[in-house]
């Protein structure tokens, strides 16, 4: 954990998810892992909030990890690495001891792999931009489970539909933080709108490159990568694998044309083949 | 110790306690077994109205029955896998053109639709243009069956599957020929199947082929492909498909031969598209894949 001087929380961001004018704006969450002390209260939070069923009450063996990772039943997952290696504290003491936490969320992409393929509508892009699953449309068919590329949407057995976080769509109409934003006590996890938080993460970025922490970098917040960009994006202090993320996830649909127009190619390949075996054996 | 041993330890996968980043899909069975039944509609389809171009009515008319017995088999396999089954027809409350599953419930309705019109009229030996026109829909969109499950499985996050986009539809396409050929050389007299017999070998060895590309060119992230239960089955398959082409080469005028050929041909193609239906699990797993493919470590 690199502890950060009370700076950052001055970059404390206007959290109403609706401008003057009451327009909906483009929300999300800037997660900065580098103060995140893996209090698992997003966790938590999201539940409580969410109604989200308990995901098994087992032991992992993974450091404090009991949840594993992002399911239909955990919408935030909180994960801790511990990496062997040679720390210098805030306080000037040295330790041999690296701890990672950070806090996973569903990064309600520009360009959703989930929200292209699901086949009834049942996902749907909301007015402040993020991917939400109406529940009383899904039918379950978990098509969007195999499209996304973090492996965060995922069927919930109990009643055979998907569910993921909603970035809190219901207290997003109502100008409220999501709720593991709220309950973060370090905002680790911020909530605004995407662009702002976007300027607050570069900010922050350069100021951990400045103390020397020359291993933080974003991830998902630039706008070209393969999904479009997340609407929740990260400050990771390590490579996104080590944290069980991919490392330059693309959203599938982007071969779609490419997909179909093999899938047209053999097609006609295969009404060539018939006609042309059948008319050569009938003499 | 062994003299060759490397002074660098090997690169450790850099994962998160070795947890898969993707989920497995959570496709029941039924999913695969449809991926066969669809096929076999498609290209049943395709048989009945080239055979009905020809005048081989006898042909035509059981390759129609297999491709509608498909198709009324392959909607209660899709149901049965949902989540939530008694919703299924909310699958056809939009048209998206970005998820092949809306789209192919759409060809799927279609194909079934214009088939069991064809099947009534030539049943029944009523409006014989209408069943020429239905006849002729379901070979349109026959070939589409066949093929849209390919684009279906490509377009996922699932490495084996998406990085097979370009050969899959061949080899669906094929099997597809294989199995139409292969049913319908085990239904038909020997007199009319001639047809039937050479679309189903032609079928089976292009299958083979194309199967055999695939895995090649996906390199590392065809390692599915090989390995576990996808791997017997895909060589099964090969075996099964090659010992059927030589039964049915060798079966032209003894029909026990060619119909134990046509059995084996089925059977190829049904372990194919299990061994492909299978892998995307496999692949989907393990963290490596996706890891070390977006790093360009692994070979795609």
């Amino acid at each position: 954990m690199i502890a950060g001087p009370p700076t950052i929380v001055s970059h404390l961001v206007d959290t109403r998810s609706h401008d003057a004018t009451g327009a909906p704006r483009s929300m999300g969450f800037f997660t900065d892992t580098s103060i995140c002390i893996g209090c698992k209260a997003c966790e938590v939070a999201c539940k409580e909030w969410n109604h989200v069923p308990q995901d098994g009450l087992d032991w992992t063996g993974e450091s404090y990890d009991n949840t594993g990772c992002i399911g239909a039943n955990s919408w935030r997952h909180v994960a801790f690495i511990e990496q062997a290696r040679p720390v210098r504290q805030d306080d000037g003491a040295h330790g041999d001891l690296r701890w990672l936490m950070a806090s996973d969320v569903c990064k309600h992409c520009a360009k959703a792999g989930c929200l292209d393929v699901c086949p009834t509508g049942a996902l749907m892009r909301t007015e402040f931009g993020t991917v939400v699953v109406q529940s009383d449309v899904c039918n379950g068919c978990g098509y969007c489970v195999s499209a996304c590329p973090f492996g965060v949407i995922d069927r919930r057995e109990e009643d055979g539909r998907v569910w993921k976080c909603t970035l809190c769509y219901d207290r997003l109409r109502g100008d409220m933080e999501p709720a593991c934003a709220q309950a973060c006590p370090t905002k680790s996890i911020q909530f605004g709108p995407v662009d702002e938080l976007r300027r607050i993460a570069d900010d922050r970025v350069r100021t951990l490159h400045r103390r020397g922490v020359s291993e933080a970098r974003l991830y998902g917040a630039d706008r070209d990568d393969g999904v479009g960009g997340f609407g929740a994006f990260f400050l990771l202090l390590d490579d996104p694998e080590v944290y069980g993320l991919p490392p330059t996830p693309v959203v599938p649909t982007r071969d779609l044309g490419r997909m179909w127009g093999a899938a047209a190619a053999a097609a006609v390949s295969m009404v060539a083949g018939v006609v042309v075996a059948a008319l050569r054996s009938r003499a | 110790m062994s003299r060759e041993m490397s002074m660098v330890p090997a690169a450790k996968p850099r994962t998160y306690y070795g947890h898969p980043v993707l989920k497995p899909p959570v496709w029941s069975p039924e999913v695969g077994v449809y991926l066969f039944t669809g096929g076999l509609a498609g290209g049943s389809a395709v048989l009945a109205a080239t055979a009905r171009a020809q005048g081989n009515d006898v042909l035509a008319r059981r390759a129609l029955g297999t491709a509608l017995a498909g198709v009324a088999m392959s909607p209660a396999l899709l149901i049965k896998d949902l989540g939530v089954p008694r919703r299924f027809h909310h699958m056809l409350r939009v048209v998206k053109v970005t998820s092949p599953m809306n789209l192919g419930t759409w060809i799927l309705s279609g194909v079934g639709a214009a088939l069991g019109i064809a099947a009534a009229c030539d049943v029944l030996g009523i409006m014989p243009r209408v069943r020429r026109v239905a006849e002729t829909g379901a070979a349109v969109l026959g070939p589409v069956l066949s093929t849209y499950t390919a684009v279906l499985l490509s377009d996922t996050a699932v490495p084996a599957w998406h990085g097979a986009q370009l050969e899959l539809p061949f080899v669906f396409a094929a099997s597809s020929a294989a199995t139409a050929g292969a049913a319908a050389t085990i239904l038909t007299p020997q007199s009319h199947a001639r047809p039937a017999c050479a679309v189903a070998l032609g079928g089976v060895v292009a299958e083979i082929a194309a199967a055999e590309a695939m895995k090649r060119r996906l390199g590392d992230a065809g390692d599915p492909y090989h390995g576990g239960e996808s791997g017997r089955f895909g060589r099964v398959a090969t075996a099964l498909g090659a010992l059927g082409a030589g039964a049915l080469v060798l079966g032209r005028r003894r029909r026990p031969l060619a119909v134990a050929g046509a059995a084996a041909v089925l059977a190829a193609s049904f372990c194919e598209r299990w061994s492909i239906f299978r892998a995307g699990t496999a692949s989907a797993s393990d963290p490596r894949y996706t890891v070390d493919l977006q790093r360009g470590r692994l070979t795609a």
